[in-house]
C-alpha cells in the first residue's frame, strides 16, 4: 500500500519548474553572454538611468486572482443560517410527496401467482413435471376477480422473482452485433456467447445465455361476463419494447428470414427458431420479435417484471377491464421451481411517473418531515445559543 | 581524502595489488596531456581520449529509447504497476469485469500525460543543449598555428582555448596564461553560486613568468590533478614539467565552466574537465523530495483503503461462494457455464470473483489522487510565488519554493530553529566603537549621526525607495542597466536593501571619526613622517601610538577586501536577462573562503586559505639576499594599475567589495580615518596614509578566514620597519587565548598585561550594547622564523594525505603569541518587523530557538532587541563555567527543589516565564546521550531557548535531536554557510537570500528575502495549504469510498456476481473526468480563513501543528459517511424501482447522475469560499457529465458490451422519476452532514470557524475586537478553553505546550 511517490513527485515537480531550474544555470549562461555580446557591440549604447521600466520586475501582478483575493461568497454553516435551508426544504418535500403518494394510489394493480408451488394452484401438476426438455405444452388456467375496473390502458406484466438476470455472466452472454443483423456475427458470434455460442457445430442465432432462458410462457386473459361466457380480451403486442430497441438496435440479417437464418441453430433451450417466433405476425419474427427484445432487456433485480401485452382502452365509457371475473390462461413451459423462483401475471394501470410505486411518496414525505423538525432543533438551538454566544464572544 | 584512504584492494596478494594499485591510481587521478601533441596521431593514442568531450546531453531519452525508458522509468511507481496490474487483469477472460480496452483506458491516460510531458521537457532540454553546444570559442589548432572558431562540443580535454573580455567558460580550464600584467584573470561566479564579486583566478606558476605570449606548441607539460568531482571550492594537483619540477595546482588556477571573464582582455588555457565532467555540470542535481507529514499520514490511510478493498472483496467472494452453494447440483438458467462448458465449483468461483472484485472495486484507490495532489501543490506553489507580499522590491526577490512538495508542513510547524545574523539581522555592518591600546573610543558623534539618521528617515518615510537610491544609482555608474547597478550598489555597500532607509549605506560608510582617536593617527602619521625623513628607526615611536597606527593599518589590509572603482569598468556586470537574475540577484557571499558547506568532508581543516602568492616563490624572494629597501621605493607610484590608469582617483570614489560585510565596514571605518585601502595585488596591498602616502606592503601570506579558526591573517612585509609582521584579525574568544602571556617583570608587559584586561572589560560591554565584536592583533616574526613556519606551510600544502589538518596547524603555529592591539565594536541591525513576526509566530504557538555562532553576551542582547527574550523572563543561563554542575543540577531543577547553587541566574522557581541560554561548550555535553533527554526536558519548560557559540554541526544536532526525540515538525532558518546543515536537517529548511550568499537558499526547501516573510509564510500560506490539502484528501477517500460502496451494496442484489449497475465507462471516468474538477479547485483556491484575520490572529496556526484538519479518525468518520451516503444512494432508487421492469443500466444510470450530484453537494458543504471558479467547475463538471453521457448513448447501438446504453440517458431523461430521484437523493444523503456541521457551527465553533465570523464583520468592529487581547471568542459552550487566552492546551497529544504554558506542570518531566 505505501505508494512509491519520489519519482512521482518529481515528475511533477520538474514538470512544472524544476525544468526551468534544471537549465536555469545553462539559461543564465546564455543569457549572459548574448548579453555580453551586445554590451561589446554598443558599448555606450546602453544607459542605466530612466531605462527601469526596461527591466521587467519580477514583482507579482496585483491581481485578485493572484493574489487569491477573489470576490467570494464566504458562508458560514450556523444554526443561524442554515435553519432557513431545512424549513425550505421541508416546506418543498413533503407536498411533493403527498402528490406522488395520491397518484401513486391511483394507479391499479393487479397481481397474481401462477407458479404452482402450492398444490392448490392449478398449475401445481405443470410446475412439477415441466422441464426444459418436455416436448407436450402443459396448459393450466387461473381464476381471478377484478375488484374495480381498469380504467385507462392496462399493461400486462410477467413478473419473476429469484432470477437473477443481473448476474455478471449472464448479462455478458449475448452478441449485440449478431442481434444488430451483422451476418459475420451471425455466422460467427462472439466468444461472449459461450457456451451458447454453437451447437451441432452450428453458430446459434440468438446467441448467448439470454437468449437461451428466453421466457416462453404464453398467457391469455379471458373475461368471464354475467353470463358465464369467456370474452378473449384483445392483447396487443405491438409496442412493448423500447422504440429504439425494435428499430436501431436489433435487425433481422435480412428479408427473407428463413433464408438469412440458414445455417444457424436454435438455441438450445428454445423449441422453435428464431424466425417463427410468432406466428400471428410475420413482422414481429427473427431478432425484431419484441417479446425477445424486452427479454433481452435484462432486469436490473432479482424480482423483476416484463411488459408482456398491451390491452388498449377501446371507448371513453367503458373501462378497459370492468369489475369481474377473470381467466388467465397460461401455457406453462418456464420452469423456474428448480432455483426457487415465482412467476407472476400483473395487470396495472400507469400513471405518469411510472407503475404504482408509493416509495418515493412516502421517501419525500419522510425527508420532507425530518427536515421540518431538524429545522425546528436548530431553531432552539440558534435561540438558545446562537445569538448568546455572538453577544457573548464578541464584546463591544 | 576518504578516496584516497579506501583501497578495498590493499589486502590482497602483492602481485594482485600491485596490479589493483595501478588500476587505482589511475582511478583516482586524470592526467592531461596537450592534445596538439597528439594531433597527428589516431584517436586511439591519445591519452586523453577516454575523457569526456565537451558535448553536453542533459537528454534523457532518444528517438528510439524514449517508449521503453519512459515506460520502465513510470513503472517505477508502485501505484502505477498497481493500476497496470488491474487493468491486464481485465484480459483474463475468467475474470475480467470491463473490456479489456477500456479499462486500460485510465491507467494508458495517466501514463501518457506523464509521458508527453517528459517528452516536452525532454524536448526543451534538447534544444537548449543544441544552443549551447554550437556556441563559439577560439581553439588552438596546430595546422593553422593560430586559435580558430570552433564549436563548444568539438572542445576536447587538452585544448588550448583563448579566451577574451565576458566570454563564458566553455569548460573547465587550467590558466596558463593571462594578458594581466599580474597574471590575474577575473571571473563572475554569479551563475554558479550567485556570488557577484569579482574573483581572481592566477596563471599556474611555472608560466608565471613568461616574457613572451604563451605559446601552445612549446607547451609539454603534463598535468596530473583529481578525478571530476562537484566541489566547487576544490581542485588539487600538479603540472609536471619537461624537466621533472612539480608544480602544485590550486583552485585559483582553474577557471569553471559557466563563469564570465571580466576585466580580463585575454587569457589562455587547456582544457582539463570538459562536458559533463565539468565541475558546473556535476553540480547540477535535481530538486530535492522530501515527504510531508500529512502524505505520510495519507499514506497510511491509502493502506487503509487496500485493507477495505480487500475486505469487500473478500466478503463478495464468500458471498458468491454460498450463493452458488445454495443451488447445488441444480444449476438455474442465469448462472452461465464459464466459456468452456464445464461447471464451475462454487469455490473456484469464488476465487475468480475475488480477483474481479478487485477490478470493479479498484476505483477505492484513486488513480487520480496523486496526480490531483501533485496539481494542486503546484498551484500551491505559484500562488505563494505570486503573493506581492512576499516579494521584496529593493531585491527585486520572490519568495522561492525550491522543494515543491511540502508546502503543507509550512501550516505544522512547531519549532522554528532560527540562525541570528543575516537572518534576523540585516547582516549590514555599521562600524560603532573601538577600543585601541586599551583606551575606549566611544565614536559618540557617529552614535549621535546615527540617530539623526534615524530621525530623517522616519521623517522622509513618505518617499520611499525611489527618491533615495536613484540618485545613488547616478553616481555609481554610467554604463548599468538599473537593475544591475542596484546590484553593485548593494554589492559594495551592503546597505540598500531596506526601502525605508535610503541613508542607511550612508551610515556604514560614512563614519564620523572619533575626535580623538583621529588626532591620534594624525599624530602618529606626521611622526612617522618625520622619522622616515630623518631615517629614525620606527621603533622609536612611542607604543601607544604605533599600536594605533598598527591597529589601522591591520583593519585597512588584513582582509579579502578587493578596490575597485566606478570610474573604470572593472565590475563590468551586464544585465542579465531575466531568467539569470534570480541566481545574480542574491548578493555577496563568504566567497571562495566559505567551503565549510561544500566540502563538509574537511570542515575542520582550513581547506580555503589562500595561498597568494604561491609560497614556494615567496621562500626564494625571502633567500634573496635583498639589500636594505631604500624607503623612496616603497612610496613611489609604482603599483601596476587595471587598465593602465594610475590610483589616481579620489579615495571617495573607491569602492570595496569584501566577503563578508564586517570587513567592508572596518575598511570604510579605516578610511574614515584617512588609512584607506586603495590596491590590492595577489602579492601587494597598497594603503593610503596621512602625511606618510602611499605605502606597499608586500603581501607574504593570506590565511583565510574560515569559521573553525574564527580569524583569518596576513603576513605582510612591513613596508616602514621591513618587518615581517603578521596581522591578525578575528573573535574576540579565540585571539584572547593566542595572544603571548604578557611577561609580567618589564614595564611592556605590564602595560599589555593592563591592555588585555581593559580590552576584554570593552569587549564585554560592546557585546552588552549587541555590538560584534573582533579582536586586532599583530606579531612581528623574525625571518628566519618566517622562513621556519614557511617551510613546514609548503609541506603541509603540498601533503597529498590530511593537508586540512596539516595547513590547520600551520595556521595554528603562526598565529600565536600575538600582540592585542585592540577591539572593534560593530553594529548588526535588527531586519524590519523581526520583533513583530517573533511576536507573532509565537501566538501562533511556535518555539522559537536561536542558534547563533555569536558570543553570548552579544546572542541575549539580540534575543533581547527582537522580543525573543522578554525582561519578566527568567534567564536560565547554562555556560562553560557551570557547565558540568548544572547538569547534575538538571535533575534537580525540573522538581522545583530551590537550589539556587545551580546557575549564578536562576533563582527560586517562582518566575513563569524562562529562557534558556547555553553556548557551544555546554551544549556539547548537553548533546551527550545521557544528557540530550535532560536537556530537551529542560529546554521544552523554557519559553525561548538560545544556544550561542554553537558551530554548525551542533545547530544541525540540536535541530536533529528535537526532531527525533520531541517527533515534532522543526523549521531552520538561517542565512549562511553555517546553517546549511541544519536547513538540511529539519523537516522544512529556510534560506535567506540575504548577504551571505547562495549556500543556504540552495540547500533550502524555501528562500524568502526578509526574515518577517516568514510570518506570512506560515501563518497564512501554510495554513491555507495545509487545510486545503488536508481537506482536499479526506475528500477525496470520501469520494471513491462513496462511490465504490453503490457496487458493493449491489453484490447482495446479484448473487455477489461482481456485475455493476453502473456503466463501466462511467465507473472508469467518474474519477478521472466527471467529479475530478470541482475538488481540485476548491482544493487550490479554498480560504478558510482570510489572510488578514490569519496574521492578527496567530492562534489559528495552532490548527495546522495538532493536525486538526486530517487526523486519523477523521478518515473513519469520511468513512462512515461515505458509507451511509451510498446506502441512502443505493437505497432511494432501488426501492423506487423495485420490482419494475426497469433494465439494468436503466436503473444503474441514475446512480452515477446521483453519486455525482451528492459528491458536489458533499464539496459544497466543506467548501468556504465560493468564488465564481467553484461555481464554473461545478457547473462544468455536471455539464460534462451529461454531454458525455448523452453522447455516449446515442453513438453506438451494438458497441461497448455488455451495457449497451443506447438511448438510455435520453429516455431517462423523458422520465420524471428519474428528476424526483437526483432530488431527494442528494439531500437524504447530505441531511446529517449539513445538520452536523450547523450544530458544531454554533455549539463549538472551531477556531478556525470563529475566525471566519471575525471576516465578515466590518473592519472596524473586527478590529475593536482584536485590539482588545485577551478577548475571549470561543463560544462559552465550548468543551475546550476559549482559545484565544495565551494557555490553550491542545485537546490532544502536543504536551509540550502545556508545559510551557503551565510551569506548575514541570515537575513531572523528570
Amino acid at each position: 500500500g505505501e505508494i512509491n511517490k519520489t519519482d512521482q513527485h518529481q515528475y511533477y515537480n520538474e514538470w512544472i519548474f524544476g525544468l526551468e531550474k534544471g537549465s536555469k544555470r545553462i539559461a543564465a549562461m546564455m543569457a549572459t553572454s548574448y548579453n555580453a555580446k551586445e554590451e561589446d557591440g554598443h558599448h555606450s549604447g546602453a544607459s542605466s538611468h530612466g531605462a527601469a521600466g526596461v527591466v521587467k520586475s519580477k514583482k507579482p501582478d496585483n491581481t485578485a486572482f493572484k493574489q487569491q483575493r477573489l470576490p467570494a461568497w464566504q458562508p458560514i454553516l450556523t444554526a443561524g443560517t442554515v435553519l432557513p435551508a431545512f424549513f425550505v426544504i421541508g416546506l418543498i418535500f413533503i407536498p411533493i410527496g403527498i402528490g406522488l403518494y395520491v397518484s401513486s394510489n391511483n394507479i391499479k394493480e393487479f397481481e397474481i401467482d401462477y407458479t404452482g408451488v402450492d398444490i392448490s394452484n392449478p398449475c401445481y401438476s405443470c410446475a412439477k413435471n415441466f422441464s426444459w426438455n418436455s416436448t407436450t405444452p402443459c396448459v393450466c388456467s387461473m381464476n381471478f376477480t377484478l375488484e374495480q375496473p381498469f380504467e385507462s390502458n392496462v399493461f400486462m406484466y410477467y413478473g419473476l422473482s429469484n432470477f437473477y438476470q443481473n448476474h455478471r455472466r449472464y448479462v455478458k452472454s449475448r452478441d449485440d452485433s449478431q442481434l444488430n443483423g451483422d451476418q459475420s456475427a451471425l455466422k460467427n458470434p462472439s466468444k461472449e456467447c459461450e457456451p451458447y455460442r454453437t451447437s451441432d457445430g452450428l453458430p446459434i442465432a440468438p446467441c448467448g445465455a439470454i437468449a437461451n432462458s428466453l421466457f416462453n410462457d404464453t398467457l391469455e386473459l379471458y373475461h368471464i361476463d354475467s353470463n358465464n361466457t369467456r370474452n378473449t380480451i384483445p392483447l396487443v403486442k405491438k409496442g412493448i419494447a423500447w422504440w429504439t430497441d425494435k428499430h436501431v438496435k436489433f435487425r433481422n440479417p435480412g428479408e427473407n428470414l428463413t433464408a438469412a437464418f440458414q445455417g444457424t441453430n436454435k438455441p438450445v433451450n428454445w423449441r422453435k427458431p428464431v424466425y417463427e417466433l410468432d406466428p400471428s405476425d410475420p413482422d414481429n419474427n427473427g431478432f425484431i420479435n419484441e417479446d425477445f427484445i424486452v427479454w433481452m432487456r435484462t432486469a436490473a433485480l432479482p424480482t423483476f417484471r416484463k411488459l408482456y401485452r398491451i390491452i388498449q382502452k377501446k371507448s371513453n365509457t367503458t373501462p378497459t377491464l370492468p369489475s369481474g371475473k377473470y381467466v388467465l390462461e397460461i401455457t406453462y413451459n418456464y420452469p423456474v421451481l428448480s432455483f426457487d423462483g415465482r412467476k407472476r401475471m400483473i395487470l396495472s394501470t400507469i400513471s405518469w411517473m411510472g407503475g404504482k410505486n408509493p416509495f418515493l411518496g412516502i421517501a419525500y414525505i419522510t425527508v420532507g418531515s425530518i427536515c421540518f423538525f431538524l429545522g425546528v432543533v436548530l431553531l432552539i438551538i440558534h435561540h438558545k445559543y446562537d445569538t448568546r454566544s455572538n453577544s457573548a464572544d464578541i464584546p463591544n | 581524502m576518504a578516496r584516497e584512504t579506501e583501497d578495498p584492494g590493499m589486502a590482497k596478494a602483492s602481485k594482485v595489488k600491485r596490479q589493483r594499485k595501478k588500476k587505482t591510481k589511475e582511478n583516482k587521478t586524470r592526467t592531461v596531456h596537450a592534445n596538439l601533441l597528439y594531433d597527428n596521431a589516431k584517436g586511439e593514442e591519445n591519452p586523453n581520449r577516454h575523457y569526456a568531450n565537451n558535448k553536453i546531453k542533459t537528454t534523457k531519452y532518444t528517438v528510439l529509447s524514449f517508449l521503453p525508458k519512459n515506460l520502465f522509468e513510470q513503472f517505477h511507481r508502485f501505484a502505477n504497476v498497481y493500476f497496470v496490474f488491474i487493468a491486464l487483469l481485465n484480459f483474463v477472460p475468467v475474470v475480467n469485469a470491463f473490456q479489456p480496452e477500456l479499462a486500460l483506458a485510465p491507467v494508458v491516460f495517466i501514463l501518457s500525460v506523464t509521458a508527453i510531458k517528459d517528452l516536452w521537457e525532454d524536448y526543451r532540454r534538447h534544444r537548449s543543449d543544441k544552443e549551447i553546444n554550437h556556441m563559439d570559442c577560439l581553439v588552438y589548432s596546430r595546422a593553422e598555428r593560430s586559435y580558430v572558431e570552433k564549436y563548444w562540443k568539438e572542445v576536447r580535454v587538452g585544448d588550448f582555448i583563448r579566451l577574451r573580455c565576458n566570454e563564458i567558460l566553455p569548460a573547465d580550464v587550467l590558466l596558463l596564461s593571462s594578458s594581466d600584467p599580474d597574471r590575474l584573470c577575473h571571473i563572475e561566479t554569479a551563475t554558479l553560486d550567485g556570488e557577484t564579486n569579482l574573483k581572481q583566478r592566477q596563471v599556474v606558476r611555472s608560466f608565471f613568468d613568461l616574457d613572451c605570449d604563451f605559446d601552445p606548441i612549446k607547451y609539454n607539460s603534463i598535468i596530473e590533478c583529481e578525478k571530476p568531482n562537484n566541489d566547487l571550492n576544490r581542485f588539487r594537483g600538479y603540472i609536471i614539467h619537461r624537466s621533472g619540477r612539480r608544480d602544485a595546482l590550486y583552485k585559483e588556477n582553474l577557471l569553471l565552466r559557466g563563469c564570465t571573464i571580466r576585466n580580463t582582455e585575454e587569457a589562455v588555457g587547456i582544457v582539463i574537465y570538459a562536458g559533463h565532467e565539468t565541475k558546473a555540470m556535476l553540480n547540477n542535481n535535481g530538486p530535492r523530495y522530501k515527504r510531508s507529514k500529512l502524505e505520510r499520514q495519507m499514506n497510511v490511510d491509502v493502506f487503509w483503503c487496500v485493507i477495505i478493498l480487500l475486505v469487500m472483496c473478500l466478503f463478495a467472494a464468500v458471498g458468491h461462494g454460498l450463493w452458488m452453494f445454495q443451488y447445488g447440483d441444480k444449476r438455474p438458467v442465469f448462472d452461465v457455464l464459464s466459456p468452456d462448458g464445464t461447471d464451475l465449483s462454487p469455490i473456484m468461483s469464488a476465487i475468480y470473483l475475488f480477483l474481479t472484485m478487485i477490478i470493479v472495486f479498484q476505483v477505492l484507490i484513486p488513480i487520480s489522487l496523486f496526480v490531483s495532489i501533485e496539481i494542486v501543490k503546484i498551484c500551491q506553489v505559484y500562488f505563494i510565488h505570486q503573493d506581492m507580499e512576499l516579494y521584496d522590491e529593493e531585491t527585486d526577490s520572490h519568495l522561492q519554493c525550491r522543494a515543491l512538495n511540502i508546502t503543507e508542513d509550512l501550516g505544522q510547524m512547531q519549532y522554528i530553529f532560527s540562525d541570528k545574523t543575516g537572518t534576523l539581522t540585516e547582516n549590514k555592518m555599521v562600524f560603532r566603537r573601538c577600543t585601541v591600546a586599551g583606551v575606549e573610543y566611544s565614536h559618540d558623534a557617529n552614535a549621535r549621526r546615527l540617530a539623526m539618521y534615524q530621525e530623517m528617515d522616519s521623517e522622509e518615510e513618505e518617499c520611499t525607495s525611489h527618491g533615495g537610491t536613484l540618485p545613488r544609482r547616478d553616481s555609481v555608474t554610467s554604463h548599468q542597466t538599473p537593475w544591475s547597478v542596484r546590484l553593485t550598489f548593494t554589492h559594495f555597500s551592503y546597505s540598500v536593501l531596506s526601502a525605508d532607509k535610503p541613508s542607511s549605506d550612508l551610515q556604514e560608510k560614512d563614519i564620523t571619526p572619533d575626535p580623538q582617536l583621529l588626532d591620534k593617527v594624525n599624530e602618529c602619521s606626521s611622526q612617522m613622517d618625520f622619522m622616515r625623513f630623518h631615517s629614525q628607526p620606527m621603533s622609536q615611536l612611542p607604543s601607544d601610538l604605533a599600536d594605533v597606527i598598527d591597529f589601522f593599518i591591520a583593519l585597512t589590509i588584513c582582509n579579502t577586501v578587493v578596490v575597485s572603482s566606478p570610474n573604470q569598468p572593472r565590475q563590468k556586470v551586464q544585465l542579465t536577462s531575466t531568467k539569470s537574475i534570480q541566481s545574480n540577484h542574491l548578493q555577496v557571499n563568504k566567497g571562495s573562503s566559505s567551503s565549510l558547506i561544500t566540502n563538509r568532508s574537511s570542515n575542520k581543516g582550513c581547506s580555503s586559505m589562500l595561498s597568494s602568492p604561491s609560497a614556494e616563490s615567496t621562500l626564494t624572494k625571502l633567500d634573496e639576499e635583498q639589500p636594505p629597501r631604500d624607503l623612496e621605493h616603497n612610496f613611489g607610484p609604482v603599483l601596476p594599475c587595471y587598465d593602465g590608469k594610475a590610483w589616481n582617483l579620489e579615495e571617495g570614489e573607491l569602492r570595496y567589495e569584501a566577503e563578508s560585510p564586517d570587513e567592508a565596514a572596518l575598511v570604510y571605518a579605516a578610511r574614515a580615518y584617512k588609512c584607506s585601502l586603495v590596491g590590492r595585488l595577489p602579492d601587494q596591498v597598497t594603503m593610503e596614509l596621512p602625511h606618510l602616502g602611499k605605502l606597499n606592503f608586500e603581501l607574504l601570506h593570506t590565511l583565510g578566514f574560515d569559521s573553525t579558526r574564527k580569524r583569518m591573517s596576513v603576513v605582510v612585509r612591513h613596508p616602514l620597519t621591513d618587518q615581517i609582521t603578521v596581522y591578525t584579525k578575528g573573535a574576540d574568544s579565540v585571539i584572547m587565548d593566542l595572544i603571548k602571556p604578557p611577561d609580567t617583570g618589564s614595564s611592556k608587559g605590564k602595560r599589555q598585561k593592563k591592555i588585555v584586561n581593559r580590552t576584554q572589560n570593552y569587549l564585554n560591554l560592546y557585546a552588552a550594547d549587541g555590538l560584534r565584536t573582533l579582536c586586532i592583533a599583530k606579531k612581528i616574526m623574525s625571518k628566519e622564523q618566517y622562513a621556519c613556519w614557511l617551510q613546514h606551510h609548503l609541506e603541509a600544502e603540498t601533503a597529498i594525505q590530511g593537508r586540512e589538518e596539516l595547513l590547520f596547524e600551520s595556521a595554528l603555529r603562526l598565529e600565536t603569541n600575538l600582540q592585542l592591539l585592540g577591539a572593534t565594536g560593530i553594529e548588526d541591525r535588527l531586519q524590519d518587523g523581526v520583533p513583530e513576526t517573533i511576536a507573532s509566530l509565537r501566538k501562533a504557538g511556535l518555539q522559537i530557538w536561536v542558534l547563533t555562532g555569536d558570543k553570548q553576551e552579544t546572542a541575549v542582547n539580540i534575543a533581547y532587541a527582537c522580543k525573543l527574550l522578554d525582561p519578566e523572563e527568567e534567564i536560565l543561563t547554562l555556560n562553560e563555567a557551570c557547565a558540568l554542575f548544572n547538569f547534575t543540577t538538571f535533575e534537580i531543577y525540573p522538581s522545583s527543589s530551590p537550589s539556587s547553587s545551580s546557575s549564578s541566574h536562576t533563582p527560586p522557581f517562582m518566575v513563569h516565564r524562562l529562557g534558556l541560554v547555553i553556548d557551544g561548550r555546554t551544549l556539547a555535553y548537553a548533546l551527550d546521550k545521557s544528557l540530550e533527554d535532560k536537556f530537551l526536558a529542560v529546554a521544552r519548560s523554557c519559553r525561548s531557548v538560545l544556544c550561542c557559540r554553537s558551530t554548525p554541526l551542533q545547530k544541525s544536532m540540536v535541530v536533529k535531536l528535537v526532531r527525533n526525540k520531541l517527533k515534532v515538525m522543526t523549521l531552520a532558518i538561517g542565512d549562511g554557510a553555517n546553517d546549511v546543515s541544519m536547513i538540511q536537517v529539519a523537516d522544512v529548511g529556510v534560506g535567506i537570500s540575504g548577504q551571505e550568499g547562495m549556500q543556504a537558499v540552495m540547500a533550502s526547501d524555501f528562500a524568502l528575502p526578509r526574515f518577517r516573510y516568514l510570518q506570512k509564510l506560515l501563518l497564512v500560506h501554510g495554513h491555507w495549504c495545509y487545510s486545503r490539502l488536508a481537506n482536499m484528501i479526506l475528500y477525496f477517500f470520501y469520494k471513491n469510498a462513496m462511490f465504490v460502496a453503490l457496487i458493493f451494496w449491489y453484490q447482495f442484489y446479484c448473487g455477489f456476481s461482481g456485475s455493476a449497475m453502473i456503466d463501466q465507462w462511467y465507473l472508469i471516468f467518474f474519477n478521472l473526468m466527471f467529479s475530478a474538477f470541482p475538488q481540485l479547485i476548491t482544493g487550490t483556491l479554498d480560504k478558510d480563513v482570510s489572510a488578514e484575520t490569519l496574521q492578527q490572529l496567530p492562534q489559528l496556526y495552532v490548527n495546522g501543528q495538532n493536525s486538526e484538519e486530517y487526523k486519523p479518525y477523521m478518515f473513519w468518520m469520511n468513512m462512515i459517511d461515505a458509507f451511509y451516503q451510498s446506502l441512502v444512494c443505493f437505497f432511494i432508487p432501488y426501492f423506487a424501482y423495485a420490482d419494475s421492469d426497469v433494465d439494468l443500466f436503466t436503473w444503474g444510470t441514475p446512480f452515477t447522475t446521483l453519486a455525482l450530484f451528492t459528491i458536489l453537494v458533499h464539496l459544497g458543504i466543506e467548501t468556504k469560499t465560493w468564488t465564481w471558479m467553484n461555481w464554473l467547475s461545478i457547473a462544468f463538471s455536471i455539464a460534462l457529465f451529461f454531454t458525455v453521457a448523452l453522447c455516449y448513448n446515442a453513438s453506438c447501438p451494438t458497441c461497448y458490451s455488455p451495457s449497451n446504453p443506447y438511448w438510455t440517458m435520453q429516455r431517462l431523461l423523458q422520465d420524471p422519476l428519474f428528476y424526483l430521484l437526483c432530488v431527494i437523493t442528494p439531500v437524504a444523503a447530505l441531511l446529517p452532514r449539513y445538520f452536523y456541521r450547523a450544530c458544531q457551527g454554533t455549539l463549538f465553533p472551531s477556531p478556525v470557524q470563529v475566525g471566519r465570523q471575525l471576516d465578515k464583520l466590518p473592519a472596524e468592529t473586527c478590529r475593536n475586537i482584536l485590539s482588545l487581547s485577551r478577548v475571549k471568542v470561543g463560544s462559552p459552550l465550548s468543551p475546550k478553553p476559549p482559545f484565544l487566552s495565551l494557555a490553550k492546551p491542545s485537546p490532544k497529544g502536543c504536551n509540550i505546550k502545556d508545559q510551557r504554558s503551565f510551569p506548575s506542570s514541570r515537575a513531572s518531566i523528570v
